[in-house]
């Protein structure tokens, strides 16, 4: 990359030009649309747990299968909520691989882009 | 010769011998740093266990299972589930953006100097403190597992010590994953039959065993007392209870994605996509693990019980003399191996993140400015430092003796980790505006905030009564100023206010200029840092 921090005659780097491109917004959006719901489930999920048992300890003592209780059926589903998410997540950055292949094969060939449009 | 010392030493000699292995492929800083960033996604994974589970987690959560129930439990889901703030937000950036270090993702946008200079500060804290934690509690443990065969406590932490030295001077970064991978596969295995032989106590039945749980019987003060250990509420009592399991939840969540050690080995792997595949298959084993630790903790709590192991050594004690229970001294000494390894692969990890830190952020960055003044000064100074990091903590570690509380010191890595780095690498990599005043009075704070908070905190201030002797006294003898042993819920924003404000009252233009360098690199991995050949 050897023209990467050089400014061209606008004043924009390579880095600029990327960021600014179709395709980065496009990564980007992909992106969020599924990081951003899977944190915030997460956490709130997560820390439901803590609240819960905190707060709400006889609630949570409640038996629902033999001995066991809603406490330690919360606690063990999170196992399982933490393997879904990263299942998915796996699976969802399958399509951040793909576009990031595409914008890097752009940015290091700029005629290659210019073809495209 | 005893059974664990045979064991012991077995896994010495299988450890030494990678280490000549990786020793001749460590040539070179890429492969003494990063292991050529070659190690595939597998191995990074089991590794990325290895490295994490400590032997607070294997004996520890067994032991705080075992004696306080289901309240031990919630530390194994946090423990977790907080690899989802590493798989979600931390891994692939830190792989596209950086080099060796987490400062060399915070340096792109920013003045490098002073950014790495704290960046470095607050790795050597986090892991000298929780290096510091491991050894004592090796020291001990080791002590206690050997008893008889004339190994006491001093010459146990000077052992441990010299290992990791050797692991990491010697081996690199090539030779640390693969004592990490060896003891995480021994471990699970461990676990695995352990948690088979307690299921077949009760006939392979759920229901006997949870049954079981359900009346625990010890005694307390003399008196014999029978609990459902299934019952939250044996360790987090009211008035504060219930905010410090939330306070170690935010510790957990935020901090593991701040721990140096944990994150240097995304750097191992060729890209993001290894480094986020690795996650999981971390999540995978660290996952059954901690589910595991159900059989482990509460099956000695009903096969063994509270009293037996109380008088055997305490609650560290209690997964060893499960095994022992269980299927007799060769199992036992299986177990106590298993434990050594574990130690010496968590100490190993920490070791050379830190002197990763110290050789590439402050003597290469800011001392000299970036520039090695000689090929190869970077590993020769990372191995010089080896030396000194290991040599402080053993000399610490007999120091403060195998009485002192050390237990702080984890909760204060982990509340460093997450008051002070995780958020300004969350701000570098996410926040246009965010600069170079910012960073470092984010990390500033965030360290002050969790050493004060930990200082004035229950765990080394408190008022107790004249037979209390020696070690076990607290630091500071008045009322705990701050009620929480876990500083998080109160760190932790101050770690982010620090950052905010520092940047919002100062103005550094190049930080938002070059702010789409690094997403473009974070999120594509366009110019990432390449595999090499060995």
């Amino acid at each position: 990359m050897p023209d990467a921090v050089k400014p061209d005659k606008n004043g924009q780097t390579m880095w600029d030009r990327v960021a600014e491109s179709e395709e980065f917004r496009d990564l980007m959006a992909t992106k969020k649309i599924f990081i951003i719901p899977a944190f915030v489930f997460f956490l709130v999920y997560y820390f439901l747990l803590p609240i819960l048992v905190g707060y709400a300890p006889q609630f949570m003592s409640i038996k629902v299968w033999g001995n066991v209780n809603l406490a330690y059926l919360f606690a063990l589903s999170q196992f399982f909520m933490a393997w879904t998410i990263a299942g998915l997540y796996v699976k969802a950055g399958d399509d951040f691989d793909r576009i990031s292949k595409d914008i890097i094969g752009k940015a290091l060939d700029p005629e290659r882009a210019k073809g495209d449009k | 010769m005893s059974a664990p010392l045979i064991m012991f030493l077995i896994f010495i000699a299988i450890t030494l011998a990678v280490t000549y292995w990786a020793s001749k492929r460590s040539a070179g800083a890429s492969a003494y740093f990063a292991a050529g960033r070659q190690i595939k996604s597998w191995q990074n994974g089991v590794a990325v266990a290895g490295d994490y589970m400590s032997a607070a987690s294997f004996l520890g959560i067994a032991g705080i299972i075992a004696f306080q129930g289901y309240d031990g439990f919630m530390f194994s889901v946090g423990w977790l589930v907080a690899y989802l703030t590493v798989l979600l937000v931390i891994a692939e950036p830190l792989r596209n953006a950086g080099k060796y270090t987490m400062a060399d993702v915070l340096a792109y946008r920013m003045k490098p100097r002073p950014v790495r200079a704290m960046a470095a500060l607050s790795t050597l804290t986090v892991s000298t403190f929780y290096m510091i934690a491991q050894m004592v509690g090796a020291g001990a443990l080791v002590a206690l597992l050997l008893k008889g065969s004339g190994i006491g406590y001093n010459q146990a932490v000077i052992g441990v010590g010299l290992l990791m030295i050797v692991y990491v001077v010697f081996g690199g970064m090539l030779a640390t994953t693969w004592v990490q991978i060896i003891k995480a596969i021994l471990l699970m295995a461990g676990t695995f039959l352990l948690s088979i032989l307690v299921m077949s106590h009760f006939h392979f039945s759920f229901g006997e065993f949870f049954g079981a749980i359900g009346h625990v019987t010890y005694h307390d003060k003399g008196q014999e007392v029978v609990k459902d250990f299934l019952q939250p509420g044996l360790r987090y009592k009211p008035p504060y209870g219930p905010l410090e399991l939330i306070s170690l939840g935010l510790a957990l969540i935020f901090g593991t994605a701040g721990l140096p050690h944990i994150l240097v080995r995304f750097y191992t792997v060729p890209d993001a996509k290894t480094a986020r595949h690795s996650v999981v298959w971390a999540m995978a084993l660290i996952g059954t693990f901690y589910i595991m630790t159900t059989f482990l903790g509460f099956g000695a709590a009903t096969i063994v019980g509270r009293d037996f192991i109380g008088r055997n050594g305490g609650t560290n004690m209690s997964a060893p003399l499960l095994a022992q229970a269980l299927a007799g001294d060769i199992f036992f000494a299986f177990i106590c191996a298993i434990a050594f390894a574990t130690i010496l692969a968590v100490v190993a990890g920490l070791t050379i993140s830190a002197t990763t830190s110290f050789a590439h952020d402050f003597w290469t960055n800011v001392i000299h400015k970036g520039t090695e003044r000689k090929p190869g000064e970077e590993v020769r100074v990372a191995r010089i430092s080896a030396f000194v990091v290991g040599g402080a903590a053993i000399t610490i570690a007999i120091l403060l003796g195998p009485t002192a509380n050390v237990a702080f010191l984890v909760a204060l890595a982990f509340a460093v980790a997450a008051s002070a780095n995780l958020p300004v690498i969350v701000f570098s990599i996410f926040w246009r505006r965010f600069n170079t005043t910012g960073a470092v009075a984010g990390l500033a704070v965030g360290l002050i905030a969790s050493i004060g908070l930990i200082l004035v905190g229950p765990s080394l201030m408190g008022l107790d009564p004249q037979t209390v002797t020696g070690a076990a006294r607290h630091l500071f003898q008045a009322k705990p100023w701050f009620p929480l042993e876990n500083p998080g819920i109160l760190s932790i924003p101050l770690g982010f206010l620090g950052a905010i404000l520092g940047t919002l009252l100062s103005h550094e233009p190049s930080s938002t200029h070059k702010f789409n360098e690094l997403l473009v690199r974070s999120n594509t991995g366009l110019g990432a840092e390449k595999a090499t050949t060995h």
